[in-house]
């Protein structure tokens, strides 16, 4: 079966980030991007599944400037085979990449697509569910294990409680948790490879899609920002100073 | 204006975060009814219509959404909500799943996580694990929001006396069943409103040490808590993960023991009222955001800590 995964830019997850001074947003001029930490976890299960026999073509998808193409390039290191640029400068937001990933599924017609759970920039944790409501497919969100069976999915997912099991009819919609599994690293020969795989560019308009911001981003601010306090000698002072100073216990 | 809440329940109690998306929905302003969805959730009916500020309960009671499955709520939710002018639901892992199936099959866009009301078009939410706060506007008719509890103080649960009308709306997609679960189960307070949070994280070593948080909690009625290395390394459950990925919680008092205070973990505990490390690193970034600090080993402070407060509680 085909199996698509979609990926997005963010910046990387170790990067500090800074507000801009006139606040419009996050500084993100000279800063380190990388692919969400999510989209990793996708296309390692998705490389997973190939190595199964259960896969046997999986095409990575990512939205956003020419830049993304580094990801792309990553994943197809990683072991995808095929990869597709929509090319789209600004501010694309969740409802408007799950229409243009629905032009892609149309398109390719996977058996399985496999997102992130949430971006770590946005936090938004919406487009897998938004694209999945868009095809009329039913999702396996924040999945910790994946397992297909037949023309079923079986998804274990982290919930609130504890851990919840779901069957799928295939095809079906996926996004990822951070335990399902490890990535592994590119190899320098497989990045070289991947250099060679066919990787397609189009727009938006090519897909049919029309990007319509309906957020705007009014301001940015730096959060509230907590001072540290200050040290105790021992746990004595602690529990004196949790009780008499502070009072929350 | 007029504002559906969907109720997050588990078919016999509401969950307190369902006052807290009250409270949101009171700060946008108009009428507020309640969508309980479930199955055989007559009690958490009941419950709903004595929350403070509550005009109308609607009770959609159907085996499709015994399991809240999130294709099936979609599409009742979309039917449902969309003579309102906004539909509000927590931000925790069932109202996360089925919210933005609701937003897409309206066409509209969502806003993820607010924790703040500004109008009744703009909301404040944090964005990159809490290192930015966005105020974001939304141009669409029907606003579709999920609400951080801990943004909002929940409104009284009892007083009210809301009328309760029952839904004949069955939305069975098909497309999906449930297969099983594993719920931790647990007698201490849910981790999301307990007043008092402890968290352990990889400097616990094992599994069996968390047994002197466990000591610690039962002396303070408290929750307890994981950084993601902890839980990765398979010393607790999932559901203990505190952070950006985990659950997010803003205590009277959190207790960070052996977490190096990573911004992921930050993200999920930072609005604490008052923060307390332990950490034998006195460079540990957490001390940077604690309010009391202290360098020490946590195999021994730990249990010193559990024999002072026994004193003094
Ligand atoms: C300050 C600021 C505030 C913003 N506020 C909002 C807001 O409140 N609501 C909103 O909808 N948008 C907002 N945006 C836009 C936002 O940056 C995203 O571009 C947009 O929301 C789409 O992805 P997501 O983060 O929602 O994805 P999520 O739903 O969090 O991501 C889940 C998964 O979807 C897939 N995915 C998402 N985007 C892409 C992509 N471009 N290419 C390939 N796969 C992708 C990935 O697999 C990803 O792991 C804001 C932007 C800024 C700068
Ligand atoms: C996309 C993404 C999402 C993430 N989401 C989350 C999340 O939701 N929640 C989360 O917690 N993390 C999250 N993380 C992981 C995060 O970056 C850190 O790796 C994690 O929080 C580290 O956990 P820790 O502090 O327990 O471990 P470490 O960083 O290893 O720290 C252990 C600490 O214990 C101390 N210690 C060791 N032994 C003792 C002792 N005997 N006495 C006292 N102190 C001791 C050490 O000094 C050290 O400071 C996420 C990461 C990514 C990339």
């Amino acid at each position: 079966m085909k199996v698509l995964v979609a990926v997005k830019r963010v910046i990387d997850y170790n990067v500090k980030v800074r507000v801009k001074p006139d606040n419009t947003g996050v500084d993100l001029a000279n800063v380190k991007m990388a692919m969400n930490p999510f989209c990793e976890i996708a296309v390692e299960e998705a490389v997973r599944l190939k190595e199964k026999g259960i896969a046997n073509e999986i095409v990575v998808v990512s939205i956003g400037p020419k830049a993304c193409q580094e990801q792309i390039r990553t994943a197809l290191a990683l072991g995808a085979d095929r990869g597709i640029h929509i090319e789209a400068d600004g501010d694309v937001q969740s409802l408007d990449a799950a229409k243009l990933l629905k032009a892609v599924v149309e398109k390719e017609e996977p058996k399985l697509v496999i997102l992130g759970k949430q971006s770590i920039d946005s936090d938004n944790n919406q487009t897998g569910q938004m694209l999945a409501a868009l095809t009329g497919m039913g999702q396996g969100t924040f999945a910790s294990e994946v397992v297909v069976d037949g023309e079923k999915v079986n998804v274990t997912r982290e919930v609130d409680g504890g851990l919840m099991t779901l069957s799928l009819n295939l095809p079906a919609i996926v996004t990822t948790d951070l335990r399902l599994n490890e990535p592994r690293y590119a190899s320098l020969p497989n990045i070289m490879k991947a250099k060679k795989k066919p990787l397609d560019t189009m727009s938006p308009a090519d897909l049919g899609v029309e990007i319509a911001s309906r957020l705007t981003t009014l301001k940015v601010e730096a959060p509230a920002g907590r001072s540290a306090g200050v040290k105790v000698a021992d746990v004595a002072e602690l529990v004196d100073k949790l009780k008499n100073e502070a009072k929350v216990i | 204006m007029s504002i559906l809440v969907i109720a997050e329940h588990d078919n016999s109690s509401l969950k307190q975060a369902t006052l807290s998306v009250v409270a949101a929905a009171k700060a946008i302003g108009g009428d507020i009814d309640v969508l309980v969805a479930g199955e055989n959730c007559g009690a958490v009916a009941e419950a709903a219509a004595k929350a403070e500020g509550v005009a109308k309960v609607l009770v959609a009671d159907n085996a499709a959404y015994g399991h809240f499955l999130g294709e099936n709520l979609g599409e009742l939710v979309a039917e449902v909500g969309k003579g309102y002018s906004h539909i509000l639901s927590s931000a925790g892992t069932t109202g996360k799943d089925f919210m933005p199936r609701v937003a897409a099959l309206l066409d509209v866009a969502q806003v993820s996580d607010i924790i703040r009301v500004e109008s009744e078009d703009t909301f404040v939410r944090p964005i990159y694990a809490g290192n930015a706060i966005a105020t974001v506007k939304t141009s669409d008719s029907i606003k579709v929001v999920t609400v951080r509890p801990t943004g909002f103080d929940p409104v009284a649960a009892e007083g009210g006396s809301a009328s309760v009308e029952q839904v004949d709306v069955v939305k069975d997609a098909g497309l999906s069943s449930f297969v099983g679960e594993q719920k931790a189960e647990s007698d201490r307070p849910d981790l999301a409103s307990a007043g008092i949070v402890i968290s352990g994280g990889r400097g616990m070593q094992n599994g069996d040490n968390f047994k002197m948080l466990e000591q610690v909690a039962d002396v303070l009625g408290a929750g307890i808590g994981a950084s993601r290395a902890a839980v990765d390394a398979g010393f607790v459950p999932n559901d203990m993960q505190v952070g950006q990925t985990g659950k997010i919680v803003a205590p009277q008092l959190y207790i960070a023991v052996g977490i190096s205070g990573a911004i992921q973990h930050l993200a999920g505990m930072s609005d604490s009222k008052v923060i307390v490390a332990i950490n034998k690193d006195e460079e540990a970034p957490i001390f940077q955001v604690a309010d009391y600090g202290l360098v020490a080993d946590l195999f021994e402070a730990v249990p010193q800590l559990e024999e002072e407060l026994k004193k003094v509680l």
